[in-house]
């Protein structure tokens, strides 16, 4: 045990201690810090894996480019999807939040809340069938029409992919798997908001509208970005349904509607690590780290943003 | 109240163990292997044997290995084979470090692992590397109004490396004068994973077209911007998908694609398992190696007639001498019935390869014969 | 799709601006049917496409109903009618992929979910037939050892974080409890290989290292459910067993506990059902076999997840009945992450402490 702090509740409640209490008080102290082990440990065995990636010579790594190059637009590609995801999915969620809270029957709200939050309990995996076989396809002649009529912007410069399974895809199928987790801490600080607010607005002749936006959405905003971030969190690292969706042949690009697409981390490796041995495993891992930092660094964010509403229960 | 919870709490536990227990009795199909420990029968044709063999390797063969498998267990039923498919570096690997039996491997030993592979044998620790897995891979297409397509080898290198980018290219015509082309982009699809057919591939476009083909030979598809589909369905998906769209797969899984001819010497060659045999017949054995060791270097720049050059072949890899005479005879016969008409012939149903050619089959039963213990 | 209303309204003057007519209650029916029906018209001219005809329809009814309100009943409450119509129509753009999503999977995986399907695995299958047998108990096996590792670990943290921590620790932990739920399951994926690569060496794979990566997902889910169940359970009865000269551990054992049982198993079920449909981890550390394998410490093990990957990617030939079984796999992932989700409910109603008094 390395903590050396004894904790002494205070107060009259406390009862006399026995060996019992110590023994059960030490396990729970020992789960709670096993706990930080744990996260040391995946940053630890992670790093031990991925150095003879990164002390190899260049010419060793899958590409022959070295480390730097083969993550490069690996992480781009991350980044991208994850973006798109949160562009579509935070507006829309705050948007079903909203219809939840303020305008859906009372009757319904809850039940409308289970069914958006049923969204979330769909495993990764069919939202990957669902994204190839019904998604992809009905996409292209949308993205046809982009390119003939928005082709000028290079997001949509094409060509057209013939099976719809693009980067915008991707995306989509992201924002939807991050709407549940936005909608749902949007809506928790929906309702915190003080029912005082609302009525001074609605006293002084506001319609439902004006009364949201005046009373509402102030108080809510940092849960709004802290729950976006939280979702953005979840798209950087979310793994098979982009494997199956995306179509992906390397490069940096921002062509969304082409064929040509770069791989996320995630599904980089799924698609990899069952075939490789050595020196690609290594690589593989060295990129999982690196998805590791990333997303450590936009949860520990969004965390600070949500944690600074006084309690607020987190839901995820 | 409180034991009314204790009671539904017991009752729903007691339902759950319940299916658990119903349900966990076997499943159907394997409950013949379940009988183990069953003394060798004799009497019949050949001997019985019993007991376990262990390989691991490459998943190219994986589909062929469930025929073999499947097909094997009707000739020794007390016989399981456990292949692993963790991918072919890993199958040399554990092969090497005495995991498995044998491993099953798109390339042959390099140096290091050879010497390494002698050590792990008894004996004088010769091994065994027998080509007994050969697939073609096809050029397949999808151009509307387009059936048959005549390519020669550096208007294959040249569309995937996304240089001829039209149907109606002069390059594509001048080997198709029959055959009216649409004016229409062409879109490359290739394997999105990492995989032994795109390795072929890509050697067979360095060795047959250098000058259009410049990229490093590697299990990744190096030319970014194509479409890219995952597996050999995938690419098979994508391909029909689209129209004016051009990958290799397996033949056997190109269902109504159109497959391609490629140019060898003067001649355009379908993928066919006779010519897809003829030219790993025809390639030169890697030199320096064991008596049984049946490494080839496939002869991908070949002019011969009736050979197709874009072959993927698969390994078996094993000991000439193990150390227990059990194993030698697992190995020997488990490899005796893969190389075998019937064997061959369950693979292709499995797997859509290319039954071997009777030299090779003469080649493998010289090794096999050899196999045996000390 | 979400057309964010920029329209500045309500300052003072607008507040005091008097409401002209009222629209009658029927009107945004009359607009969206007026809407539906020229929508009609206009799909007629070309090809009849049913999203087309949903957009047109709903684009149309909202601007119809927008321009009426403003002509009756002014500037704010025809921006009110609009953000009305925008934020349910938000809602159901977010239905369209549930409700295509159950239809794609139960339409294909109805197909093959028969009693082969559960009855045999992949041995010696080439084609037709088959199922998922291994992989159905390869899932069980697996979140049964996830579930056995992560709930102590899980409910233990809880129980320290509300009755015993205090200080740095307790901000320490719980902050990283947070930051652990967002860890990408692939990188646990990756933590379990590189753990067991140690001892095993390179291309091990075992059920339990499939184990020990979800339970790195499912602990942080168990400690954030655990702990608000904890913390609803009343002071007052802490305090009176205390009183009673109950030991402190035995006053969370006999009466906590006991208390928030419903909760707990309600937080657990969903704990469950958020790792068992989980595939990149298993992907990397427990790979796919065609034989049964019951024992998670010996070799490759089938998960439905990763059965249902490898049989979609990978069908062989001929593919179709590949696929098929892919498909009914994924069907039986959506209905044990459902069900799941219905005990829960079931759990935290059915075993909920009684509070009529």
């Amino acid at each position: 045990m390395t903590a050396t702090r004894t904790p002494s509740p205070p107060g009259p409640t406390r009862p006399v201690r026995r060996l019992g209490d110590r023994v059960f008080a030490g396990s729970a102290r020992g789960a709670g810090i096993l706990i930080l082990v744990i996260l040391a440990g995946v940053a630890a065995f992670l790093v031990a894996e991925a150095v003879p990636a990164i002390t190899a010579p260049a010419e060793e790594i899958p590409g022959g480019e070295g480390l730097t190059a083969y993550i490069a637009p690996l992480v781009f590609g991350t980044l991208l999807a994850a973006l798109i995801a949160l562009v579509v999915a935070t507006p829309l969620a705050v948007a079903i939040a909203l219809f939840i809270t303020h305008f859906a029957p009372r009757r319904l709200a809850q039940g409308l809340g289970y069914l958006v939050d049923l969204l979330a309990a769909i495993p990764s995996i069919v939202y990957g069938f669902w994204g190839i076989s019904w998604l992809a396809p009905k996409m292209v002649p949308f993205y046809r029409w982009l390119e003939d009529n928005l082709g000028f912007i290079p997001f949509f410069a094409g060509p057209t992919s013939a099976t719809g399974r693009t980067m915008l895809t991707a995306g989509l199928v992201l924002a939807i798997m991050i709407l549940p987790i936005i909608s749902a801490i949007s809506r928790e600080v929906f309702l915190q908001v003080p029912t005082l607010h609302k009525e001074a607005a609605l006293a002084l002749g506001a319609t439902r509208w004006e009364m949201i936006k005046m009373a509402v959405i102030p108080y809510g905003k940092s849960g709004i970005i802290g729950g976006s971030m939280l979702g953005l969190g979840r798209a950087l690292g979310e793994t098979l349904a982009v494997t199956l969706v995306l179509s992906v042949s390397g490069g940096i690009t921002f062509n969304l509607i082409s064929s040509g697409n770069p791989a996320t981390i995630a599904a980089n490796i799924a698609l990899q690590f069952p075939e490789s041995t050595g020196i690609a495993v290594n690589t593989l891992i060295a990129s999982g780290l690196a998805l590791f930092v990333i997303t450590l660094v936009v949860n520990m964010l969004a965390r600070w943003i949500v944690n600074r509403r006084a309690d607020f229960s987190g839901a995820n | 109240m409180n034991l009314g919870t204790k009671t539904r709490a017991a009752t729903l536990s007691l339902a759950l163990a319940g299916t658990l227990a119903l349900a966990a009795c076997g499943a159907a199909n394997e409950e013949s292997d379940a009988a183990e420990g069953g003394t060798a029968g004799g009497g019949e044709a050949g001997e019985q044997l019993s007991g376990t063999l262990v390989g691991a390797g490459a998943s190219s063969q994986q589909a062929a290995m469930q025929g073999w498998t499947a097909a094997y267990s009707s000739v020794q039923p007390d016989v399981t084979v456990n292949y692993d498919p963790v991918g072919s570096g890993g199958g040399r690997e554990q092969f090497v470090a005495g995991g498995t039996d044998f491993a099953g491997s798109d390339a042959y030993l390099d140096e290091e692992e050879l010497t390494a592979a002698e050590e792990r044998c008894a004996g004088d620790g010769q091994v065994f590397e027998l080509p007994n897995y050969i697939a073609p891979i096809a050029v397949v297409h999808n151009v509307e109004g387009v059936d048959s397509l005549n390519l020669p080898p550096e208007v294959v290198a040249g569309i995937f490396a996304q240089q001829i980018t039209n149907w109606n290219d002069p390059a594509i015509a001048e080997a198709n004068p029959d055959v009216q082309l649409p004016d229409l982009p062409i879109t490359p699809v290739n394997r999105s994973d990492e995989s032994g057919t795109t390795e072929n591939f890509a050697e067979y476009l360095a060795a047959a077209a250098p000058d259009v083909w410049t990229y490093e030979v590697s299990g990744d598809w190096p030319v970014p911007g194509g479409e890219a589909g995952q597996g050999t369905s995938g690419v098979v998906q994508a391909v029909g998908a689209g129209n004016g769209t051009i990958g290799y797969a397996d033949p056997s899984q190109a269902g109504d694609l159109g497959i391609a001819a490629i140019g060898v010497g003067e001649e355009f060659v379908q993928p066919t398992p006779e010519a897809a045999a003829a030219v790993v017949e025809n390639s030169e054995r890697v030199e320096g190696r064991g008596e049984y060791d049946y490494a080839i270097d496939i002869r991908r720049d070949t002019t011969e007639s009736g050979n197709y050059p874009i072959v993927q072949v698969s390994y078996h890899i094993g000991c000439v001498t193990y150390d227990e005479q059990e194993t030698a005879d697992l190995v020997a016969d488990f490899m005796g019935f893969v190389v075998s008409e019937e064997g061959q012939q369950a693979a292709a149903d499995a797997a859509g390869s290319a039954p071997i050619s009777d030299t090779l089959r003469e080649q493998a039963r010289t090794a096999i014969d050899a196999i045996n213990a000390g | 799709m979400a057309t964010q209303t920029p329209t500045p309204v309500s300052t003072a003057a607008d507040a005091v601006e008097p409401a002209a007519g009222r629209l009658p209650r029927w009107a945004p029916w009359a607009c969206f049917a007026g809407a539906a029906a020229v929508a009609a018209g206009l799909e007629l001219l070309g090809d009849f496409n049913i999203a087309l005809f949903v957009v047109y329809a709903v684009v149309l009814g909202t601007l119809a109903l927008y321009l009426a309100s403003r002509v009756t009943e002014g500037r704010r409450k025809a921006t009110d009618r609009l953000v009305t119509a925008v934020v349910t129509s938000a809602f159901g753009i977010a239905m369209v992929p549930l409700v295509a999503l159950v239809w794609e999977v139960v339409g294909r995986g109805i197909v093959r979910f028969d009693g082969e399907f559960f009855g045999s695995s992949l041995v010696g299958i080439i084609g037709e037939g088959g199922g998922a047998y291994h992989a159905i108990f390869g899932t069980l096996i697996i979140t049964a050892l996830t579930t056995l590792i992560s709930v102590p670990i899980g409910l233990m943290t809880a129980i320290y974080l509300v009755e015993y921590a205090r200080g740095r620790l307790k901000r320490a932990i719980t902050f990283f409890v947070d930051v652990m739920t967002g860890i990408p399951s692939i990188v646990a994926g990756l933590f379990a290989y590189a753990l067991f690569v140690l001892f095993f060496g390179p291309g091990v794979r075992l059920g339990i290292m499939g184990a020990v990566a979800l339970s790195v997902l499912m602990i942080p889910v168990v400690v954030r459910s655990a702990e608000e169940v904890l913390k609803l359970v009343p002071n007052e009865l802490r305090e009176a067993a205390y009183a009673l000269g109950v030991p402190k551990w035995r006053t969370i054992v006999k009466v906590v506990i006991p208390t928030a049982i419903a909760g707990l198993g309600t937080g657990v079920t969903l704990a469950i059902a958020r790792v068992v449909g989980e595939t990149a981890p298993l992907l990397v550390t427990v790979g796919i076999t065609n034989a049964t394998n019951f024992d998670p410490f010996d070799g490759r093990m089938a998960t439905l997840p990763v059965y249902a990957y490898y049989q979609l990617t990978q069908p062989g030939v001929p593919p179709e009945y590949a696929i098929d079984r892919a498909w009914t796999a994924a069907l039986l992932l959506i209905m044990l992450v459902m069900g799941l989700n219905v005990v829960a409910r079931l759990i935290s109603r059915f075993f909920a402490p009684k509070t009529g008094r």
